[in-house]
């Protein structure tokens, strides 16, 4: 198949000015990507500049069929680590023909949160971890784990090494150095506590970019693992019983908890945070109820308590935090299939604007 | 096989100015697209440079046996993304050798009519969206869906991601690239709603150049899906049952529909179209009537409609038209087995030429 992949790889620029841009956008279910490509003129660098473009909106769940266009509005450009070159991806949100967000246009509100002059004066950053696993193509089923059976129990595979405790780390290592080619700021990677499931981490970042880094860091995702033929789950708890579930902690700080005295603030944020418990669980993922048990590392879905190097709280502060007076702190309740955008702005939101 | 490969790709400009050029013809079906190489002295630029060849018709349902000879004028040149270097891929269209075009040779009728001054004048463009169908070799079952049995329904697979949503991108990509390469203008892909399904488009494209390169990236996606051991399927209508057909729409405008008051002219076309629903169906592709069913985004084969957004109608002009007063509309009749010499010099004679 060398030929076929002579051709993927052709260097354009030595023949033309032209670039191919990949529109990505969320379809119907609010977790599905969708992405497709259009020629362009020349090389881009603003999203501004940018044309607008448009879909089938009755193919994805999102228009009737008799009036079935959805307007994509290019939000942020990457670098396309598959077609290189001057190619890019292009992260954007789905309007209706008049200019309205569409209902599953969750970046609309989140863009108008972090533009509101106290947000944006607190600079916040975000540190996403999001957590997935690898799944056997046509049985769904995790990859390396045995077809009807089971690997043993949890204790090795967390950061392990070795073909009996690492699946599927070709992924992994493609998907980091892709999303660093790319221009996503991925802090890191790591092999998780159930077999043939995964980390990575996005951050820092600052209000409505770290919700587009993640999301096109999960399309990247999603791309490596069609290439590899393996289906990428980001259940919260794809496999029930003694194995652990998948989570997108969220580590958050503003300028006044990164300040000195920082530490009273982020208590004061937390404070307001257990205020809103019940309304951020309801935005924190679907099926999040089956992983947030109180056990293996989460706290129980009903309970908001927070404590300083607890893994089975709902916030966790580091002990650097502690120990510094300043610093940021980690909200592990979402859940691995969130939206970074309601997320992240929720929870700048209930910090900073919200008053109880 | 990497010695293959070495051969294959040898850059042959080092060792002399010798060049091959592929000439490309559409054999007795009129879907057939045949080749073979020759060698040439030294580069070409032109078409016109090229010199007339022959093929046996005999062996292409094109002639009789004891009269073979049919002999091949050039029209179009692109680079040739396979041999590249100074290697050409030529677009002919077939005579006999008395000088008069064979009865399956539709580019020569295109061609006048692309002509006619009036036509000229309004500088017909055209964007062909193409659909085709990816199938598995032995089975003639599309390309990754269970022997036997059915992947699940429609939904998530229209620009789908992912190893269970996307089958078959590396053939996409690879054409898309050598597309561009050979000087097409590729406009765009996208995964279609029928998994193993795709679409790419051609355009703008002004007059006979539109058949021209419709075909010529015909023939490239031929190539590299007999690299990837793949059968390419351009079935109106592959699989019968709760499962989209296969169409090439047709994007058309004219100076007057692109100017200032045009959507006037636009709709006084789409009446014109309307008056000559059966002539221009029957001429749209065929096995048309198993695809346009009134269900899967087609209007029904024996009724015209048209509508702005409208994917049910024959016919749709998009919101961007409509906003603007003036613009382009598409004809969604076509089925991806049409002649796209036939079909856009048929909508150019209707809209400009015709009087009812």
């Amino acid at each position: 198949m060398s030929l076929l992949t002579d051709l993927i790889n052709l260097n354009l620029s030595d023949c033309t000015n032209k670039i191919i841009a990949e529109y990505i956008w969320i379809g119907g279910s609010g977790m599905d990507l969708r992405s497709k490509a259009r020629t362009l003129s020349g090389p881009v660098a603003d999203p501004s500049k940018l044309p607008k473009w448009n879909y089938d909106g009755s193919s994805t769940g999102q228009a009737p069929g008799e009036d079935s266009e959805v307007i994509l509005y290019p939000q942020a450009i990457f670098r396309d680590p598959f077609r290189r070159g001057n190619n890019i991806l292009v992260m954007c949100d789905a309007y209706t023909p008049a200019g309205e967000p569409i209902p599953t246009n969750k970046r609309c509100n989140a863009a108008k949160i972090f533009s509101h002059p106290d947000v944006a004066a607190e600079e916040p950053w975000y540190g996403i971890e999001q957590e997935y696993t690898l799944l056997q193509k046509d049985v769904k089923w995790p990859i390396g784990w045995p077809l009807g059976g089971y690997p043993g129990p949890q204790g090795p595979y967390y950061c392990g090494v070795g073909v009996d405790k690492a699946y599927g780390r070709d992924i992994v290592d493609s998907h980091y150095k892709a999303c660093l080619y790319a221009g996503i700021n991925i802090s890191g990677i790591n092999g998780e506590v159930m077999p043939g499931q995964w980390e990575f981490q996005v951050g820092p970042s600052i209000g409505i970019s770290a919700g587009d880094e993640l999301w096109v860091a999960r399309y990247i995702l999603e791309r490596i693992t069609e290439i590899a033929g393996v289906v990428l789950s980001f259940d919260p708890k794809p496999i029930q019983g003694d194995w652990n579930g998948a989570g997108a902690h969220t580590n958050y700080s503003t300028k006044s908890m990164r300040n000195d005295g920082g530490y009273e603030v982020i208590k004061k944020a937390i404070e307001k945070l257990g205020l809103r418990h019940k309304e951020h669980i309801a935005a924190y993922g679907e099926g999040n109820e089956r992983r947030l048990t109180g056990r293996h590392e989460t706290a129980d879905i009903n309970t908001f308590l927070w404590g300083v190097a607890n893994r089975g709280a709902s916030i966790r502060v580091g002990r650097d935090t502690e120990k510094a007076g300043k610093g940021y702190f980690e909200d592990r309740r979402p859940a691995s299939n969130m939206d970074p955008y309601v997320v992240t702005s929720m929870i700048a939101e209930t910090t900073i604007l919200w008053k109880p | 096989m990497s010695s293959l490969s070495h051969l294959i790709n040898l850059d042959l400009g080092r060792t002399t100015k010798k060049i091959i050029v592929e000439y490309i013809w559409i054999g007795g079906s009129g879907m057939d697209l045949r080749s073979k190489a020759r060698t040439l002295p030294g580069p070409v630029t032109d078409p016109s440079e090229l010199p007339l060849w022959n093929y046996d018709g005999s062996s292409t349902d094109q002639a009789p046996g004891n009269d073979s000879e049919i002999i091949l004028r050039p029209q179009a040149i692109f680079k040739d993304p396979f041999r590249r270097g100074n290697n050409l891929l030529a677009m002919c269209d077939c005579y006999t050798p008395a000088g008069d075009p064979i009865p399956t040779n539709k580019r020569f009728n295109a061609a006048k009519i692309f002509k006619h001054p009036d036509v000229v004048a309004e500088e017909p463009w055209f964007g062909i969206e193409q659909e085709y169908t990816l199938l598995q070799k032995q089975v003639k079952w599309p390309l990754n869906w269970p022997v036997g049995g059915f992947p699940g329904p429609q939904g998530p697979y229209y620009c789908g991601v992912g190893a269970d949503k996307s089958f078959g991108r590396d053939i996409v990509d690879a054409h898309y690239k050598a597309c561009l390469y050979a000087g097409i203008n590729v406009s765009g892909i996208n995964g279609e709603v029928m998994p193993a399904q795709w679409e790419f488009q051609v355009g703008p494209a002004t007059g006979i150049s539109a058949g021209d390169q419709l075909w010529v990236a015909r023939y490239i996606l031929e190539r590299i899906t007999e690299i990837a051991g793949v059968v390419l399927s351009f079935d109106p209508k592959p699989i019968p049952g709760d499962w989209n057909g296969a169409g090439a729409h047709t994007n058309y405008s004219t100076k007057s529909m692109r100017s200032d008051g045009g959507i006037h002219v636009i709709k006084k076309a789409i009446e014109k179209l309307g008056l000559r629903h059966k002539e221009h169906i029957a001429a749209y592709g065929e096995g048309n009537e198993r695809r346009l069913t009134g269900r899967h985004e087609t209007a029904d084969i024996s009724k015209f409609s048209w509508g702005v957004a409208n994917r049910g109608a024959s016919i749709r002009v998009g919101r961007d038209t409509e906003r603007e007063g003036k613009g382009y509309f598409e004809d969604r009749r076509p089925a991806s087995n049409m002649d796209p010499y036939v079909v856009t010099s048929m909508v150019a004679e209707t809209t400009i030429l015709w009087k009812p």
